[in-house]
């Protein structure tokens, strides 16, 4: 490892990206944290993020968590048997056919929402074709099942391609092993196969629900202007009331749910790993 | 044999609700009757209006414009930090990585709220130049996420056998590391471009007024009222997105193949 | 022997057009050790997988203990194997791998653990219960993956190429745990391999395979002095392989030099193909030998020196104690009973069919 002369010229070498990130990383979420303890005449306090508490906000926050659960949950139950059926196929079909699920990734992020706001509006397309074919019309637009959809359509991928990894590092013969030993295939599917791919569903899930959890775009467009998510709250604080104090509060909460989410990981990720 | 049909019709149901968005999309920009769910006849009138506009226009060029510099430049930092990161202390290297993570662990509301504010006390105005900071910022861990694996199963002796054979260290570490480094800053490279074109919460945040890019624009376009324009727009960015993911799937496979 | 445990009977397979195996036929004693051996794709570890379960033959049957198995899931079969690279589940500890098997069958809690702590005991690991299978060692986890499968008291052990991930050292310390565990068990141990030497120290009995046909079966010592085609002669050790003329019967001309042999029955000036091992060539002074030649090169091997000799315009390889210097003439002596004559395959495909009919 002689690549350097001395430890000089590395920390020298590095030196413009520690100042970067001190600056763009470390500093902004000092302030953030700065705005959220103070009031409006820079003294200390805590009532910003006791606001979260506050009957509208702690709906807008419950109504976040429960919308990116359930948007995680519906991932989860789409991704995993695809990502079965993937890891179980050929190789060259494969990358193939997941190179195709990530496709849509790859188109603009709000191009994709609004793809289900013309397709599920009242007089939508949607409608259009069941009002064709004389069935009952859905009416989901501005509700949240349309802000569950939309959440879905855009994080999918983001659950499909860890668990798709995760089986496919599974090795055939470890299934073979299982089986040889007198497990049926539900056996070696609970005992085998979904506790070694629990690595891939932990960062599938984190992939989603935080995006899920502090998006403000998806509700915007797919929620009407009148379900609102704690992410479209902290917007609206800054954008609209300027009030940077109660929204960088906000964010603390936000931070603080991340953090519960990355415990909770870490967590089942040992589990998984260890029992 | 049941479950083989099972699993066509389960692939086949999924990847119509990937794409069957996209493909009405692509229809409806056709579509020459302004309301949406009826059929009005071709039109090209939706393209053509496309070109004339010059607010798109801007976008587009900005977009790119904050993508391909965001790109570059998060590039050069980050493979630089990675190379230095051989000679620093195992603790300072965990720290600097800590650091790194926290954009990606963090959500984007809160990486942009950040930066706006830091943008606000410094004074600076909004717009190009604080979005390009913002974007180098979130994408510089893309980038040393990628290279830094390929650092960590480096074989260093190869470098060393490079200087015993009378190598200077530069042609050495361009002939020997380097080469080992190009996937993966090639695949951070990528990756640093797809999430600055894609992205739309740290710009929103971070634009000020009077400056857009594509997903600002959408956003505020939704917001009055869907133009059919926009349909005529995301047409052309996914098979311009088709086009390009084919082109680098291509170019690998003909080298291996050549092989 | 034994009476026959498993029968392989006309079993045919391919893959994507490919035929690996071709109308194969094989039988399997009880309580023997049986290696597949034969070069990578020549279809011993199909073979074994089809035994296992995890392949079905496109045609042919598979008979254990009497019973046609060839549909039978691996899960109902009466056989364990041992995988290449162990296959351990890397997510539980030993113990839990070890009781997996017996997890399934419902076993008592005591029973279990009673199995387990033999099972350690057997395979020399004792009191390593609770450790995870990335902290062992890969000859370690090797014995795991035997232990993990003994337990359920297969009356077959399938082994595919267990040794193949591991140091020369401990493949040669493995290799006599193999034969002790063997003898300990008393069942049948079928063993995949293309290292003829693992296959001579371990097996009574070696069925050597080639483009998906059986070569040759029998003994190690069999297989070894005997080789009936000259694939088998090049596979199992090293060889001196000359094609030669059969003169009449006990009389062969080799590179232009008449030479005694034992071998009767190949007719009158017929063309063949000629064994002499290394170590049956016997180095003489020049006018005392049948035919002369020179020494072209020599390394030392510890237990012998390895010489090559040019003579007659065929470059022969020699093992000897006595050393000749590189550049001395020297005479070539064999024994009549050292030299192995085989016919000559008419063509390529003959070479691999001969001795399958």
């Amino acid at each position: 490892m002689k690549l350097f002369k001395n430890k000089k010229s590395a920390y020298l070498m590095s030196s413009p990206y520690i100042a970067w990130a001190l600056i763009f990383i470390v500093v902004p979420l000092c302030m953030v944290i700065y705005y959220g303890l103070t009031d409006s005449h820079g003294a200390m306090t805590f009532s910003n993020i006791a606001t979260i508490a506050k009957p509208g906000y702690l709906k807008a926050l419950r109504r976040s968590v429960v919308l990116a659960l359930a948007s995680t949950l519906v991932c989860f139950i789409l991704a995993y048997p695809l990502g079965m059926i993937l890891s179980s196929m050929k190789l060259k079909r494969n990358t193939f056919l997941v190179t195709l699920f990530i496709l849509p990734m790859w188109m603009n992020f709000l191009l994709r929402t609004l793809t289900w706001m013309t397709l599920l509006e009242g007089k939508g397309v949607i409608n259009t074709v069941l009002e064709f074919l004389h069935l009952p019309t859905i009416n989901i637009i501005n509700t949240p099942s349309a802000i569950i959809l939309g959440m879905v359509y855009n994080f999918l991928p983001f659950m499909i391609l860890p668990i798709y990894n995760s089986l496919s590092r599974i090795d055939d013969n470890v299934i073979n092993a299982a089986r040889d030993l007198g497990a049926n295939s539900l056996q070696t599917f609970l005992r085998i196969t979904l506790p070694l791919s629990v690595p891939g569903i932990i960062s599938g899930i984190t992939m989603v629900f935080i995006p899920a959890l502090t998006t403000f775009a998806i509700s915007t467009m797919l929620g009407g202007s009148k379900i609102l998510l704690i992410g479209n709250v902290i917007e609206q604080e800054f954008t609209q009331l300027y009030d940077w104090h109660l929204g960088s509060g906000l964010s603390i909460v936000l931070m603080i749910f991340i953090l519960i989410n990355m415990v909770v990981e870490s967590i089942f990720d040992k589990q998984g790993g260890l029992s | 044999m049941m479950k083989k049909v099972f699993e066509r019709v389960y692939l086949a149901l999924l990847l119509i609700f990937m794409y069957a968005p996209i493909v009405t999309l692509i229809v409806l920009s056709f579509n020459s009757s302004k309301s949406r769910a009826k059929w009005g006849g071709f039109t090209l009138n939706w393209y053509v209006n496309l070109m004339s506009d010059e607010a798109v226009a801007s976008a587009l060029v900005n977009t790119l414009t904050i993508a391909v510099l965001a790109t570059v430049f998060s590039t050069i930092i980050g493979t630089f930090t990675c190379i230095a990161m051989i000679g620093i202390s195992k603790k300072m290297r965990s720290v600097i990585m800590g650091i790194t993570n926290i954009p990606m662990i963090n959500a984007d509301i809160v990486t942009g709220i950040s930066l706006m504010l830091l943008f606000r006390f410094l004074h600076l105005s909004s717009g190009f130049s604080t979005i390009l900071l913002a974007h180098i910022t979130f994408n510089i861990p893309f980038v040393m996420l990628s290279v830094m694996p390929r650092i960590k199963n480096m074989n260093f002796y190869v470098y060393e056998a490079a200087l015993d054979l009378g190598a200077s260290p530069a042609y050495a570490f361009s002939k020997t590391v380097l080469p080992d480094l190009v996937p993966g800053i090639v695949s951070g490279a990528l990756m640093a471009f797809t999430m600055s074109l894609d992205d739309f919460i740290i710009t929103y945040f971070t634009k000020g007024s009077g400056f857009e890019t594509l997903s600002t624009l959408i956003y505020s376009e939704v917001k009055k009222g869907i133009k059919p324009e926009i349909y005529a727009l995301s047409a052309i960015i996914f098979v311009v997105v088709l086009v390009l993911l084919f082109i680098v799937n291509r170019a690998p496979a003909s080298k291996t193949n050549k092989k | 022997m034994g009476k026959d445990l498993i029968t392989l009977e006309h079993i045919t397979k391919s893959y994507d057009g490919t035929t690996i195996l071709d109308d194969l036929n094989l039988s399997i004693y009880e309580n023997s050790f049986v290696t597949l051996l034969g070069p990578s794709g020549c279809g011993k570890t199909t073979t074994l997988r089809i035994i296992g379960g995890f392949e079905k033959p496109d045609m042919g049957r598979v008979i254990f203990d009497g019973q046609d198995i060839t549909s039978l899931a691996p899960n109902k079969r009466q056989l364990n194997t041992v995988f290449q690279k162990y296959a351990l589940f890397t997510h539980m500890n030993i113990a839990d791998n070890i009781a997996f098997g017996l997890k399934i069958k419902n076993k008592s809690d005591a029973y279990i653990r009673d199995k387990i702590s033999y099972a350690l005991k057997l395979v020399n690991l004792e009191g390593y219960e609770n450790r995870m299978p990335d902290s062992l060692s890969g000859g370690q986890q090797q014995r795991i993956a035997i232990a993990r499968a003994i337990v359920n008291e297969p009356k077959v052990l399938l082994l595919d190429e267990p040794l193949g991930a591991l140091d020369l050292k401990m493949r040669q310390d493995m290799q006599y745990e193999l034969k002790r565990l063997k003898e300990e068990l008393g069942i049948t141990f079928i063993y995949v391999t293309h290292d003829q030497e693992e296959a001579l120290t371990m097996s009574d009995h070696i069925v050597v395979m080639n483009q998906g046909y059986i070569q040759q079966e029998g003994s190690p010592e069999k297989i070894y002095n005997e080789p009936e085609n000259a694939f088998v002669a090049d596979f199992i050790g090293d060889s001196n392989i000359i094609r030669a003329t059969m003169v009449r019967d006990k009389l062969v001309d080799i590179l232009g030099a008449k030479f005694d042999c034992v071998d009767t029955g190949f007719g009158e000036n017929k063309p063949v193909d000629v064994v002499i091992r290394p170590e049956d060539v016997e180095l003489v002074a020049p006018e005392a030998g049948t035919i002369e030649g020179v020494v072209t090169g020599l390394t030392f091997k510890g237990v012998h020196y390895e010489m090559d000799v040019m003579a007659n315009g065929y470059e022969w390889l020699v093992h000897s104690t006595k050393l000749s210097e590189v550049g001395s003439k020297i005479g070539i002596k064999v024994d009549p009973f050292n030299i192995q004559i085989m016919n000559v395959p008419e063509s390529e495909d003959e070479e691999a069919i001969s001795e399958t009919v």
